[in-house]
């Protein structure tokens, strides 16, 4: 990329930055302690070699105070790596509410994303600088992993359930995404570029040769499995509505209440006995094996478009502005 | 005590009767209860394997030279990997120290003729070489491409090698291990000299004990959990595959369960030895013996509650990774105890540097490299960036070559004038030690740097940027392997031509020193007291060291 030999791929996220700085804090204090034992062992090793062969050392046992030191001192300098680390990693875990979504499926061995407004792309994927974006992200077979080296970041894409990770893109460019987790046969050319455009040109390319609207696949879907039949918009239906679902909390037969997010509904779909609502029978069938991952992120897009719907017997959930159309 | 042996070596005879002569034939070997004798049966199988997982690195390390791969497809480099894992860690680096080392030493180093269980000591024998059976059957017929880790569903479902054989195989080692863990516990509870105090035990002693708590607490996981990953494979119980209801995620807890703790038993017995060799060629007591020996079992239990780490990027809720995280930076804590106490060992020495000191010294460099680049991993920031990639190989190779594999060649040096009775040539052997401890660091730095770039683990293929370093690491490699070819051939050597060692050749201050090299079939003449402290050279005249105490006069002694 840069020299022949660099030390640190290019910074090209808003994770960039804090993890680097963080590894320069880390760096620094192994190398006080690695140079120092390094420097105390050949010290010793030189000013106390052995001159005459029958000569034994001066019998030292130990010091408590010395022992105290080295296991108090290491403990603070660690809690604040830990403290350190673990803030950025929070930081990561917690999603802005504002991001541009983009569904990812891995699959031996390709990766297959998809934009909000349905254009797709294989092995490659396009954002706009300076926005937040969030993958999401389900594997159609075994485990993989989704990592760009440039924005310090990845994350397990697990078979079963859907992962998230986010980044905010701070420099335009072309980089490298890989799969990170074993795979199997071609792991090693499981990857593909990340490209990083200016908003404007990113409009422009998102325009063109789009492939189906995801929410008008997922409405089609929603008739032809005749999920319609019980999930009936006005919840009167041997199913509840799916108006005004997405994101609001869901009381449960048990009592217990979950909010309605892409693996509750993914969830509601492969294993409807999972978690019932309050108020309905379990009675619905299982779609594992009969829905494909696409499938289910179609389906998941339809409900997430009828979020500001009214559900029914509530009023409107509000009409904030969301990323998707 | 018998009289001190400060004879010249030239000399000196091996004694007349001992362990390797009391009886011959094959026979005498395949049904040998001696625990020293099935320590060579190990050392010859352990090395074995070591020998095939070497050659896999070897192909490995050639093929990575050009960014398109340069040897083979990458099917076969799939299966290079994942057998060079699987030989080299569950046939190679967890028997080695325990079962070589181990089996030989500590009966001997405690006062006792054999383990409490003689007879099940060479069933451990048996039942390793049953299950190395299956996997080298599973290597020949197909080969096994999971990766050592066997991550479902790839190993339960996707995968197209011989999975199943390999699985049962390890399914039947881990009993190895098992029997060989509850064998060092009874023989250091019951089996005991008179005077061998538990405060003076050898730290090797120490760290094979608690060693020996992981192998019976956490092998019993790893073997279920394989066994269900095979169970799954073969009949299609949904235990992991999310497609039968299972979950993928639940096979790495249990996994990592045994495995993260399975560093410790290659790690743990690797410090017991070099706990031995920095105080006898320091010629001083070891700095701080209760703390390193305290560290032994806080490690042994701390790393039981640390395995969630290898999981930080699996979707694990915020909470667990931060507490994980927090316990995995606890258990560096014993472990940084005994490498400051180490070097403190050496202040005020009489320092020598004979070929097994030149092993616990790069031991306490490489081990240090090792255990702070675990922080790296450790700290959860760093490790969404550091996860999975190059820099992950590297740290753990630290520790595993750097640390388990010096410490174990640095420990069979060691004792080898008292496993065959002769010493090997010295100045060859500081030459492999020091081609070794090159060839290493060439070999494994660079791979941090790889890492931090970026270059995943496991790849067969890389973008050309990478290659620079990649060149590097197999220039190293090449180094490493003349350093592995050189002890082969001088200890073979020196079985037969080796000077005679003599009872106490360096010496040392332990039990294992003050009987005949090699030792007699029952180890000792007759029951041996003890009346000394451990690592004490002050007042122990016998040894015929100036400075000490009630000196006897002696001719000099040669140090090598």
């Amino acid at each position: 990329m840069q020299s022949q030999l660099p030390l640190y791929p290019e910074q090209a996220s808003n994770f960039a930055p804090q993890v680097d700085n963080l590894l320069l804090f880390i760096v620094t204090i192994c190398l006080v302690f690695a140079v120092g034992i390094c420097a105390a062992v050949i010290y010793f090793f030189f000013r106390y070699q052995r001159r005459n062969p029958d000569e034994i050392g001066v019998p030292i046992h130990g010091d408590l105070r010395l022992e105290l030191t080295w296991i108090v001192l290491p403990f603070f300098l660690l809690m604040a790596m830990f403290g350190w680390g673990a803030v950025i990693y929070v930081d990561y875990r917690h999603t802005p509410t504002d991001t541009l979504d983009v569904y990812v499926i891995g699959k031996q061995w390709m990766w297959k994303l998809q934009q909000p407004n349905g254009r797709r792309e294989i092995n490659e994927l396009h954002v706009p600088l300076g926005r937040n974006v969030r993958l999401i992200m389900a594997s159609e077979d075994v485990i993989h992993d989704f990592s760009v080296p440039a924005f310090r970041v990845k994350m397990d894409v697990v078979p079963g359930h859907y992962n998230t990770m986010w980044f905010r893109p701070t420099k335009p460019g072309k980089y490298h995404f890989f799969c990170s987790q074993y795979c199997g046969t071609n792991h090693a050319v499981m990857g593909g570029w990340v490209t990083v455009m200016e908003p404007g040109d990113y409009a422009t390319w998102l325009s063109g040769n789009t492939t189906g609207d995801p929410i008008a696949v997922g409405q089609q879907l929603f008739n032809n499995l005749a999920c319609s039949t019980c999930h009936q918009a006005d919840g009167k239906g041997r199913g509840p509505s799916y108006l005004g679902l997405y994101g609001s909390k869901v009381k449960l037969a048990d009592g217990s209440t979950v909010t309605a997010d892409d693996n509750y509904i993914r969830e509601s779909i492969l294993q409807p006995n999972a978690k019932i609502v309050a108020g309905y029978q379990p009675v619905m069938p299982s779609f594992q094996g009969q829905v494909t991952e696409d499938q289910i992120a179609a389906l998941t897009a339809y409900i997430k478009s009828l979020k500001d719907q009214p559900a029914p017997g509530k009023p409107a959930a509000g009409d904030s502005a969301t990323g998707m159309k | 005590m018998s009289s001190a042996t400060t004879t010249p070596a030239t000399a000196e005879k091996l004694p007349r009767e001992h362990y390797l002569n009391a009886t011959y034939g094959i026979r005498s070997w395949l049904l040998t209860t001696d625990h020293k004798r099935i320590a060579l049966l190990y050392l010859i199988s352990v090395t074995f394997f070591f020998f095939i997982g070497g050659l896999f690195a070897a192909l490995i390390r050639i093929h990575l030279l050009t960014p398109g791969g340069y040897l083979v497809t990458p099917e076969t480099y799939n299966k290079l990997f994942t057998m060079h894992g699987v030989a080299m860690i569950f046939f190679f680096l967890i028997p080695s120290i325990p079962a070589v080392l181990g089996n030989f030493l500590i009966p001997i180093m405690i006062g006792a003729k054999d383990l409490a269980f003689p007879k099940i000591n060479l069933l451990s024998w048996y039942i390793y070489l049953l299950g190395g059976a299956f996997v080298l059957y599973s290597f020949a017929t197909g080969g096994l491409d999971t990766g050592w880790t066997f991550y479902t569903p790839l190993s339960s479902i996707y995968s197209n090698s011989a999975v199943t054989p390999a699985v049962l195989g390890i399914f039947i080692n881990g009993f190895s291990s098992i029997l060989t863990g509850l064998n060092f516990i009874v023989t250091v509870h019951t089996m005991r000299a008179p005077g061998m105090t538990w405060l003076r035990l050898p730290l090797f002693v120490w760290a094979h004990y608690a060693t020996s708590l992981i192998f019976i607490l956490g092998t019993p996981v790893i073997a279920i959990t394989l066994l269900l990953a095979g169970l799954e494979r073969m009949f299609h119980f949904g235990f992991f595959n999310p497609a039968y209801g299972g979950d993928p995620i639940l096979f790495q807890h249990l996994f990592w369960f045994y495995s993260h703790p399975a560093v410790y038993i290659m790690i743990l017995p690797a410090m017991g030895v070099i706990s031995e060799i920095i105080p006898t060629f320091a010629r001083k007591p070891i700095f701080g013996y209760d703390f390193i020996a305290a560290s032994s079992i806080g490690i042994a239990v701390i790393g039981f509650i640390v395995w969630a780490h290898h999981m930080f990027l699996t979707g694990q809720s915020t909470y667990s990774a931060v507490a994980f995280s927090f316990l995995t930076f606890l258990v560096a804590i014993p472990s940084a105890v005994k490498v400051f106490n180490w070097t403190s060992t050496l202040y005020k020495g009489s320092i020598a540097y004979d070929t097994p000191m030149l092993y616990g010294l790069g031991f306490i460099g490489l081990f240090t490299i090792g255990g702070l680049t675990g922080l790296f991993l450790a700290c959860l920031g760093l490790d969404i960036h550091l996860h999975d990639t190059y820099f992950v190989v590297a740290h753990f190779h630290y520790i595993m070559v750097g640390g388990a594999i010096m410490g174990y060649l640095g420990g069979i040096h060691f004792w080898w004038p008292k496993i065959t009775g002769r010493l090997y040539p010295e100045f060859l052997a500081r030459v492999a030690a020091i081609v070794l401890f090159i060839g290493f660091n060439l070999t494994f730095f660079p791979q941090f740097i790889l890492g931090y770039l970026g270059m995943p683990r496991r790849y067969h293929d890389y973008p050309p940027e990478y290659q620079v370093l990649n060149v590097m690491s197999t220039a190293g490699a090449s180094i490493l392997a003349l350093g592995y070819l050189l002890p082969m051939v001088y200890l073979t050597w020196s079985m037969r031509y080796g000077k005679v060692a003599g009872k106490n050749p360096w010496p040392a201050t332990g039990l294992e020193w003050t009987t005949d090299s090699p030792p007699l079939t029952e180890n000792f003449h007759e029951t041996p007291v003890v009346d000394w402290e451990v690592y004490d050279f002050e007042h122990r005249p016998e040894l015929g060291l100036k400075g000490a105490i009630g000196k006897k006069p002696a001719p000099a002694h040669g140090d090598d």
